[in-house]
This record gives C-alpha cells, sequence and structure tokens, in this order.
C-alpha cells in the first residue's frame, strides 16, 4: 500500500505548478486550464486522506469540487468568449478596465 | 518494491509531466491535449485508492466535459497570436519561478511538520457509487441541494453573457 504522504507529495507538486501556470502565462485559456491542475491537486489530497482516515467524507468532498469546477470553467470560457467579442485579442495583461 | 508502489510512481510521473505540458506549451490546444493526460492520470490515482465512483465522474466531467468546453473556446476564438508579442511584464514573469518555488517549500515545510503525526486507521473504505450516495444524501444533503441551485444559476450565467445584444 502506498503511503498517504507520498500522493500528498504529488499533491503539492501538482499544486504549485498549476499555480506557476497562473503567473506566468498571458493566455486566459491556458491560466483556466492551470486553475483545473490546482483543483484537482486538492482533490487528490482530499481522496488520499480520506483513504488514511477509512472515511468517505473526503470523496463526498471530492464531488462538491467537481461541480463547482464545471461551474467555474463554463462562466469563465463565457466571460472570456464576451470579452473576446469586445477585444479582439486575447491577453490577460490588456484587461486592466474595470468597465469595458 | 511492490507492484502498487511501481504503478504509483509510473502515474505520479506521468501527471506532473502532462503538468509541465499544459504550463510549457505555446499552443493552447497542445494545452488542453496535455490536460486531458492529466486528468485521465488523476482518475487512475483515484482508481487507484478505491475511489471507483470518483474516478468514473472525472473521466466523464473532467476529461469528457471540460476537455470539450476547453477545445471548442480554443476553436472559436482562433488564437496563436497573442503570446508573441513583446512581454512587457518579464520581470514579474521571472519572478514567479521563485515565488512558486517558496510556495512549494512551504508546503514541504507544513505537511512534514502537521499532517502524518501517528498512524491513521487502516480501515480503508471503496468509494462505490452505494458507499458515497448514503453520504452525499445524509450527511451532506443541503450542500447537494445548494450544489444544484450553483449549477442552475452557472446556466443561466452562461446563456446571459453569451446571448448576443439585440440592439
Amino acid at each position: 500500500m502506498v503511503p498517504t504522504a507520498y500522493y500528498v507529495g504529488v499533491s503539492a507538486v501538482l499544486f504549485v505548478i498549476g499555480a506557476l501556470g497562473v503567473l506566468v502565462r498571458r493566455n486566459p485559456l491556458v491560466i483556466f486550464m492551470s486553475i483545473e491542475i490546482m483543483l484537482n491537486a486538492a482533490n487528490l489530497a482530499f481522496v488520499a486522506f480520506g483513504e488514511r482516515h477509512g472515511s468517505i467524507n473526503g470523496q463526498a468532498l471530492v464531488f462538491f469540487v467537481l461541480c463547482v469546477a464545471a461551474a467555474e470553467v463554463a462562466v469563465g470560457l463565457a466571460i472570456i468568449v464576451a470579452i473576446f467579442r469586445l477585444r479582439r485579442r486575447l491577453s490577460v495583461d490588456e484587461l486592466s478596465l474595470m468597465r469595458g | 518494491m511492490t507492484a502498487g508502489l511501481v504503478t504509483f510512481w509510473i502515474l505520479a510521473a506521468l501527471a506532473v509531466a502532462s503538468a509541465i505540458g499544459v504550463v510549457l506549451k505555446r499552443n493552447p490546444i497542445h494545452s488542453a491535449l496535455f490536460l486531458v493526460v492529466h486528468l485521465a492520470t488523476l482518475a487512475a490515482f483515484f482508481l487507484k485508492m478505491r475511489a471507483e465512483f470518483l474516478a468514473t465522474a472525472q473521466v466523464i466531467v473532467y476529461a469528457g466535459a471540460i476537455a470539450i468546453l476547453f477545445v471548442f473556446a480554443i476553436m472559436v476564438l482562433i488564437p496563436g497570436r497573442e503570446e508573441t508579442g513583446t512581454d512587457a511584464l518579464r520581470s514579474q514573469r521571472l519572478l514567479a519561478v521563485p515565488v512558486a518555488g517558496l510556495l512549494l517549500v512551504l508546503l514541504a515545510v507544513m505537511l512534514r511538520s502537521t499532517l502524518f503525526a501517528g498512524a491513521g486507521p487502516k480501515t480503508s473504505v471503496a468509494g462505490g457509487v452505494a458507499t458515497i450516495g448514503r453520504a452525499l444524501f445524509t450527511d451532506y444533503l443541503y450542500p447537494f441541494e445548494v450544489t444544484s441551485v450553483l449549477l442552475l444559476v452557472a446556466l443561466v450565467g452562461v446563456i446571459a453573457l453569451a446571448k448576443r445584444r439585440v440592439a
């Protein structure tokens, strides 16, 4: 059986990679993908801790994270498409106005 | 090294490599394909920890719906020029790498110091549909209902955002 610490270690590495992606990339789509990586890292830690304690609660929480991620991606991509229609360009650095 | 550890390290290498691929690839389509690999690896991790329902949900929701949504958005937006121009914030972006390293160190220190003191109970539960369904409809009934409202709000919001304004 694989120790829980290994799973949590992989989860921490994945979370950091996701955070790095959010910081260095300019394309909002790739930033969204990096956010997905971070959410998945958290999911992995949830399931690993749930397994360690012999409890189903970790998996139930992951179910809710899954729902929130689906809603977040749908709304986020709709916002990106709306911005692209307005600006014809796609870079997060140019989006510095609160009202377009 | 047991078979379980071997599969764990193969999956871990695959997950980390595909995550790095998502971050580093310049073409967003390549990033999206790496993301699919990453999500599938996570599903394999769940399966390994006997979370069968979550592994299935992961493949359907993430590798299915969300990945397709990403590819669809990329096709609609036709990018390709947005990350080629001069980078006004290059120094800040270079600073992001040591910041991420610091975050990793902090996480490692925190996890080492607190979470693994003492052995937990070793009664593993199988995360089949029956077990997780019972948890969702007893302990987590109210969060479950709120989730349905959240999805409805997202649905309405997306339609409102995506609709062309009639002048």
